[in-house]
């Protein structure tokens, strides 16, 4: 867990900018436990598999979830006992939550209302957003008759017309058909880039979080297990979990130079020379796979495996493989049938050392 | 759909396919036992008839003169203007009180939505006689408003609102409690991130939502109110022009004037059946 950054943890930051926080939440058997940091400008994702805590962790900074333990500070204020309306957050729910009896523009007049503006003044600060958000055509519309990227966008504006010190987003694009999506996911990375506080984001697509996100954190089970840049996170993958989101395969053991001994399994030869604990990475298109042994002395990775399932991956087969060494292999569709590949086969499949990616655990 | 017959299903049976011969085939069966079919006509006859009696004994020739005396406009302005008080109060105090019971969650809540449903099996009659018991002159409360305020209410047209209000509360504390428990209480949660009091959240967001719940609430309070008698009798007694309001009209008229009684019920039929008409939209086309 050497990602993680304790200092966080233990160093008394009343004063700083930003948010600081270690959310300690408590439910039956369920425990979340999740330090984050992140300065004005940042936009920080949770990602993690359905029912790791994410959303109990965004409704946690908001106030909807009273804190067990822990602390939250937001640009040095103390916001652990304050009540949810009283916070500087604003929030972008998973399915908007538009309130529907509202028009548009009502619907993002309603913080500047509640936080004392007057009528007219709500209902111009509105306009304005929901000018830069492009719906000037649609202000009278009521939520019903929006569509999902229109819908999304006005709740957008209607967290951000508070001006929130923190803004939360709770899965912004999953309601999103595919189209619609990749256009919302552009126009908000640029929303949230003129966005000068600090934003946390919750998703389970590992897109979304790369795109949208300078930080990722990776929630599994209530825990953070691993943190970093995407450019990071997507090199070094720590746990199956993220391994898969990324598309690689992941490997645990114990290096002795250029031989990685798995943990119960064979041994990887891999270019970088470690020692000690490490995880060995390589992406499906590196493995190559024949019916018959290859006679070749090159590939020392030579394993034989059998195929557990097969399915197609964009323009790709990938192969699900079993064995000395479970892996995914990926190969084109006429590889596939030459190679004439079935659940059941022997396979032999081997990845050159060069392909592969060792790094401390 | 009842009087299909099998010769005419079985016709359709042959004629059309797929789909629609499923329907019909599933028509017959809806319809068809009798052990079922004639308890059910039996019963239909014995709600329906006693109100086309009504309609066929109603003398309609001098239904005009009856209906423009001085004591039927007395009582039907009381009725009226009482039974609109009473929802109004339900709608003041019932409202709230279903919010209470449908979103916080304190100890006892079982026990207290079990007190407030209980006038709706309580006897009226017994319903006043409690009332008369609290509110009373020497009642636990009453003998309090009494002497602190000089406020009486058995036996006054307060007293008449006060009954009807205690007999009509849970129909429309129930309505509201049901279409709160159907409205998505996430809507509050994003009104309170946007800087709502949970008040606001109330009054702003959920109270707009459950409109048609509140609605529907209020017209069945106000029609039980309208229809009240028991508890007004024994509350609020039988003084023409001060607590006599239409059900203790008719119950009056009926020992000594038959025909004003009839009128006097067409009327509350009359009633009675806008009010359905105005929920058609909520319970008729439910089903």
């Amino acid at each position: 867990m050497t990602d993680i950054e304790k200092a966080t943890v233990d160093a008394p930051a009343s004063t700083g900018e930003g948010l600081d926080t270690r959310l300690l939440v408590e439910r039956g058997s369920f425990r979340l436990d999740v330090t984050l940091s992140a300065a004005p400008g940042d936009v920080v994702a949770l990602l993690g598999p359905n029912g790791a805590g994410k959303t109990t962790a965004l409704r946690a900074l908001a106030g909807l979830v009273p804190l067990s333990g822990g602390h939250l500070r937001l640009d040095g204020e103390e916001l652990d006992r304050t009540p949810p309306e009283s916070r500087p957050v604003g929030v972008v729910f998973q399915d908007y939550l538009l309130f529907p009896h509202l028009s548009a523009l009502d619907n993002v007049a309603f913080g500047p209302r509640c936080q004392g503006a007057t009528k007219a003044e709500s209902r111009a600060r509105a306009a304005e957003w929901l000018a830069r958000m492009g719906l000037t055509d649609h202000a009278t519309a009521k939520p019903r008759r929006l569509s999902g990227g229109q819908a999304q966008r006005v709740a957008l504006a209607r967290a951000l017309a508070t001006h929130p010190r923190l803004l939360l987003l709770d899965e912004p694009l999953a309601a999103l058909d595919a189209r619609t999506r990749l256009d919302i996911r552009a126009q908000l990375r640029h929303h949230l880039a003129d966005f000068e506080a600090v934003a946390v984001l919750v998703t389970h697509d590992p897109l979304d979080a790369m795109v949208l996100a300078d930080h990722l954190v990776v929630i599994e089970d209530g825990h953070i297990v691993q943190e970093g840049s995407p450019a990071h996170i997507a090199r070094h993958p720590r746990t199956d979990y993220i391994a898969h989101l990324v598309g690689l395969n992941l490997y645990r053991g114990e290096a002795e130079g250029h031989t990685v001994r798995l943990d119960g399994g064979p041994g990887i030869t891999t270019e970088e020379d470690l020692s000690g604990p490490v995880f060995v990475a390589f992406p499906p298109g590196a493995v190559t796979l024949y019916r018959e042994r290859p006679t070749g002395a090159s590939a020392r990775n030579l394993w034989r495996c059998e195929v557990a399932g097969l399915e197609t991956h964009g323009d790709q087969i990938r192969a699900a493989l079993t064995g000395q060494l479970p892996l995914a292999a990926d190969l084109t569709t006429v590889a596939a049938a030459e190679l004439d590949l079935y659940p059941g086969a022997t396979v032999w499949a081997t990845v050159k050392a060069a392909q592969t990616h060792a790094y401390p655990a | 759909m009842i009087s299909r017959s099998p010769g005419r299903a079985g016709a359709a049976d042959t004629l059309a396919g797929g789909p629609r011969r499923r329907r019909v085939l599933k028509g017959v069966r809806a319809g068809a036992p009798l052990p079922l079919l004639l308890p059910a006509l039996i019963g239909l006859a014995f709600l329906i008839l006693p109100l086309v009696a009504l309609l066929i004994r109603a003398p309609w020739r001098s239904m005009p003169h009856l209906l423009t005396s001085t004591e039927v406009w007395q009582a039907l302005q009381l009725s009226l203007l009482c039974a609109t008080a009473a929802t109004a109060a339900c709608l003041v105090f019932g409202v709230p009180l279903a919010w209470l019971l449908a979103r916080v969650e304190f100890p006892g809540r079982g026990v207290v939505r079990a007190l407030v449903t209980l006038p709706l099996v309580l006897p009226p009659v017994v319903g006043g006689v409690a009332l008369l018991m609290a509110l009373g002159r020497n009642g636990v409360v009453g003998k309090w408003l009494d002497s602190w305020f000089g406020i009486t209410l058995p036996f006054t047209t307060w007293g008449v609102v006060v009954a009807e209000a205690f007999v009509a509360m849970p129909f429309l504390v129930i309505s509201v409690e049901g279409t709160l428990r159907a409205a998505d209480p996430r809507y509050e949660e994003a009104a309170t991130t946007l800087g709502a009091s949970r008040f606001t959240a109330f009054r702003r967001v959920t109270l707009p939502l459950i409109a048609p719940g509140v609605a529907a609430g209020a017209v069945l309070a106000w029609a039980r109110a309208l229809g009240e008698f028991g508890a007004t009798i024994t509350f609020a007694g039988n003084f023409p022009g001060r607590t006599q309001t239409m059900p203790l009209a008719v119950y009056l008229a009926l020992q000594n004037d038959p025909e004003a009684a009839i009128a006097l019920s067409l009327v509350l039929l009359a009633v009675s059946i806008a009010v359905l008409a105005g929920l058609r939209d909520r319970w008729m086309t439910a089903s």
